[in-house]
Order: C-alpha cells, then structure tokens, then sequence
C-alpha cells in the first residue's frame, strides 16, 4: 500500500557540455514504496541521484521532496533524507564510530545511542571503533546504509546498493532493505541495472535508458503488461513443433530452429512440460520470458556490445 | 558552526599528512640550531668580516636570538610549502577520497561546510607558524642564550636585549598572517580541483614566481610588482626595523588581508556552484 508522493521530478534534465546525461525526467515516489530505480550502467540513475541529493545542479526542471523544491528549501527538503551516492566512501582513517559522528553533526546532530543503533542494525558493532581502511568492501555497503539511517529519515534513496558485493552480501542487503521497507515503515528509493533485484524487493519502479524515462508505475503492473510467452527448446524440433501445435494451453507457437517461442499462459507450463515429455521430446528448457524483460534485456545487451 | 569547525579540526590533526609540516620543523630546527651552536661563531665572523674593519662588535652577539631571526626566513619558501599541504587538502582532499558524496548531501548549506574547512586552514596556520615559533625562540635561546640583537638584513642594526622578545611576539603574529595568504591561495586552487597534488604545486609554483618577480630588481617587473601579495610578506621582517614602519606594516597587512579574502571569496563561487561528479 503506497500513499501520498514524496519525491516527485518535474521535466528534470542534466547536460555535460553538448550532451544530456539526463532529459525530461518525471518520477514520482509515492510513501511507504520500495521504488526501483533500473537501468543499464550510463543510463542517467547516478546523475539522477545526484540531483536528487543535491549534489549536482539540474540543467532544466525541478525536484520536489516532501512538497519542497531542492533548489529554493534545500536543507529543510533534505533533513528528511537519507542516502548513499555510488560506492560508499568514508573517511578511511577515522573509525566507523567516528566517522558516523561526523555525518550526525552535518545533519543536526544525533545521540550516541543512535549511532550504537545504527551500527547494530547492519551488523558492524563490534568493528565499531575499527578504522574503515580494514573494513572490506561488503562492510562499507553496510556502514553506507548506515549512515543513510543515521538521522532516521522518512525517505532512504541507495544508489546500486549491492554493486561489487558477493551474492551472500546481495541477500543481506535486501533482506535489510525488506526490514526497513516493512518494519521500519521507510520509504525507499533503490537504482540498479538487475531487473531480478528491483523485482525481488520493489513495489514499484522506473526504467530509464539514455537518460530518458521508458515506463514506470507498479513492478506487478509492468511485468503482467505485454506478451508472456515461453521459450521452449527440445529435440526433435520437428515433433516438438507438432506437439506444441495441438496443446489447448498454447496460443501461437513461433518456430526458431531447435527452439520454439510459445504464447501461453505461466500457469500452464507444468502441463506442458508433462505434455511434452509423455510424446517422447528430449525437452532441454523451458524458460518463461515477458516483453519488459525481453526489452530490458535488449537494452543491457546492447549496452554491454558498446 | 562551532560543531562543524569542531569535527573539521578532527578531520585535518588526525590525518598524518597534517604532521608533515610539524615533523619537518620538529627535525629541521634542533638540527639548525645544534649546528649553529657547534660552528654558528664561524658563521657570524665570516657574515660580518666586512664590518669589522669598521665596527668593534664587543658582548655576546651571536646569540638565540640572532639564529631565531635567521630561522624566519624559512617562511619565504619552506614554511608556505608546508602549509599548502594541508590547505591544498582540505576541499581536494575530499573531492579525492569521494567524501563530497558523505557530506553534501546533508541538510546543512554549503556555506557553513566552506567556512568550517576555512576556519580550520586558519587554526592550522596559526597553530604551525606558532609552532615554529616557540620551538625555534625557544630552542635558540636555552641553547645559544640571549643578549644583544644584530640584524644585518638591511646594514647594521643591533636592538638592546630587552627590546627583542616583544618584536618576536608581534613578528610571529604577521607572519602567521602572511601564511594565511598562502593557505588562502592554496585552499582556493583546492576548490577547483580533484587531487591535493595539483593545489600543493600551483601554490608553490605561484609564490616562487612572485618572489622572483618581487626580489630581481629589474625595471621590467616594477609596474607589476605592487599588485603582487609577495611584495607585502615581509611585514614581519619590518618588525626588527628601528624605528618601527607601522603605517607600512599597518598596509602590508590591510593588503595581504585582501588578497586573503579574495582568494576565498574566489574559491566560494567556485564551490557553491560546484557539481559534484568524484
């Protein structure tokens, strides 16, 4: 259940010298959502943050929290924020402890006791008085989230949370961010280029690609909207053809090769795996696949060819 | 803002680059001042072996007072080098370690992070002239006692003992001025760049240049000199003049103070506007 808009974007947009890192940028954060902020890596979600944060200055349009615009009440918009920019940089030879202290006073000020809360909230209590330079990668990310909490803000907004960490790191930071999402009652805004991730935690959610919006509204809403289909592939093509054709469960069969796209409802891919099987197919996959999946897929391909 | 400055001096005198200066000092001045102690009578004869034909030096002239005098000269070339290390920091220094992403993103403006990292590249200055201060005074006169100034910067001038630790005192207080500049000129190359190298060199590079300008007598440099801060710095040398130029000192500081504010005022447009893309 998402409530009122907390973050919104109007025609926002960016340009570095000639080119537009970002352009014509509408979101709308609503309370209470875990917002996916997707896209390939270049696609304008750091710049995006970074104009939400305050840290770069839009070339055109506006950013709005809490009903207040960054550029004219900026302090009193971002007193309500909390968030981590890229990889989490701190203060290498200043303790965890100390460097959360310096974070707490930049922000109004914050007991002790919330630092210690912090700090036991993602695990890193006992390194506490540790300077960060023997902190790995993994436990930065933490200490990161941390400091996003540290003013106990109504709004959390990570940038590529789980970027360079191991998939035991990965679980962790989403479980925490499940913890702040439904314990916690925080909204949370998270960028990522994995459309598993966002859909692993997200209620709702953004794409952008070259600095453009695509779509955006519930993740449910975008993965039913569009085709649902199932790759299917098997030997011998020409009777897996011929048996797919006469399923009741299947709509339109495409025939590519050893391999058949099949228009069909997800519920029935047990049926026709057993279908399948029982004529005698050597049924190598099945692999259920949605258009937004296909086009994100597209984009992050040919992102990775450049 | 008193909390802010707090946690930038936390910043700055727990990161071990800021003892540099201090360690440099803490080496260079005992050894200065053994050395003088074990061969400085030397020195002093062969300084003044023109005047003696003229002059009868009679008492203790070579004295902690005389090589603390000398020792002020460091603050030409050596002492602004050092001080750049920090000042060139203390904006790069963030833009370099990313923690321009930590802390301008909270709500707290720009211009009181600006001024906090300001005020603090003025305590340190302060702090490490005064620094060289007590340690080469003090070190100067329990080893090598006191007695009679000579200064033979410009002819011969020799100031009775009790008229010397107060010219000391004050000498220190405008050097420590003067520094400011350099810092100030420092800090300001810091705001516009993403690595600390670049704004310890440009500093360095900018005030070598100028004392060039400011010392070679040639005609060419003299039209430009006056708008150059070099020209200004050796207030604190005017201190050991007999009589005391006081409205010339009082204008060297007014324009060093300038070119002070200047530099910062130069570094906050720079910085209010500055994207932040480390």
């Amino acid at each position: 259940m998402t409530g009122d808009v907390i973050l919104q974007t109007r025609d926002l947009g960016k340009q570095f010298k000639k080119r537009w890192a970002v352009r014509h940028l509408n979101l709308e954060v609503h309370r209470g959502d875990v917002f996916g902020f997707l896209g390939p890596n270049g696609a304008g979600k750091s710049t995006t943050i970074r104009m939400l944060l305050t840290l770069i200055k839009p070339s055109e349009g506006d950013v709005t929290l809490f009903g207040r615009s960054i550029e004219r009440q900026r302090e009193e918009a971002l007193r309500a924020i909390g968030g981590i920019v890229e990889k989490p940089d701190f203060y290498l030879y200043l303790s965890a402890f100390k460097n959360l202290e310096i974070v707490g006073a930049l922000s109004g000020g914050v007991k002790r006791t919330r630092i210690e809360e912090v700090l036991e909230l993602v695990g890193l209590s006992q390194r506490a008085s540790d300077s960060v330079k023997t902190y790995s990668h993994g436990m930065k990310q933490r200490l990161g989230i941390a400091q996003a909490l540290l003013s106990d803000p109504e709004l959390v907004i990570l940038d590529e949370p789980t970027s360079g960490l191991d998939p035991q790191g990965m679980k962790e930071i989403r479980e925490l961010i499940r913890h702040l999402a439904h314990d916690q009652k925080k909204t949370v805004m998270l960028s990522s280029h994995l459309l598993n991730e966002v859909e692993m935690v997200a209620n709702r959610m953004a794409i952008i690609n070259k600095g453009e919006l695509i779509t955006q509204g519930d993740v449910g809403d975008l993965l039913d909207k569009g085709e649902k289909y199932v790759i299917v592939r098997g030997r011998p093509a020409t009777k897996l053809r011929a048996t797919l054709k006469k399923q009741k469960c299947v709509k339109k069969v495409v025939s590519r090769g050893e391999e058949c796209e099949v228009t069909m409802s997800f519920d029935d891919i047990p049926t026709l795996a057993e279908a399948l099987v029982t004529s005698g197919i050597e049924v190598q996959a099945l692999i259920p696949r949605r258009s937004l999946e296909d086009y994100f897929l597209s984009i992050t391909e040919n992102e990775s060819k450049l | 803002m008193r909390r802010l400055v707090y946690y930038e001096l936390i910043k700055t005198f727990l990161k071990k680059r800021t003892y540099i200066g201090f360690l440099v000092v803490l080496v260079v001045v005992p050894l200065f001042v053994i050395a003088m102690k074990i061969e400085g009578g030397r020195f002093l004869q062969m300084t003044t072996r023109s005047l003696q034909q003229d002059f009868l030096f009679v008492g203790n002239l070579f004295n902690g007072w005389f090589v603390a005098f000398y020792m002020m000269n460091s603050l030409w070339i050596h002492i602004p080098f050092l001080i750049s290390f920090v000042a060139g920091d203390q904006l790069a220094g963030e833009a370099t370690a990313g923690t321009y992403r930590l802390i301008l993103i909270r709500p707290v403006s720009r211009a009181r992070i600006f001024l906090s990292k300001y005020y603090t590249t003025g305590i340190y200055t302060v702090s490490f002239v005064g620094f060289l201060g007590v340690l080469s005074v003090g070190l100067a006169l329990s080893l090598l006692g006191h007695g009679d100034m000579i200064i033979l910067s410009r002819g011969i001038l020799i100031l009775s003992a009790d008229d010397v630790a107060w010219r000391f005192l004050v000498g220190y207080a405008l050097a420590a001025w003067a520094m400011l500049t350099i810092a100030s000129l420092a800090f300001f190359f810091s705001s516009f760049v993403e690595n600390a190298i670049g704004p310890i060199i440009a500093t360095i590079g900018v005030n070598v240049v100028f004392l060039m300008v400011t010392v070679i007598p040639a005609e060419l440099f003299q039209t430009i000199r006056p708008y150059l801060y070099t020209t200004y710095m050796d207030l604190w040398q005017r201190v050991f003049d007999d009589p005391v130029p006081w409205g010339r000192i009082g204008t060297s500081a007014a324009i060093l103070g300038g070119y002070s504010l200047g530099f910062a005022l130069i570094a906050w447009s720079i910085f209010r506007r500055k994207d932040i893309l480390s």
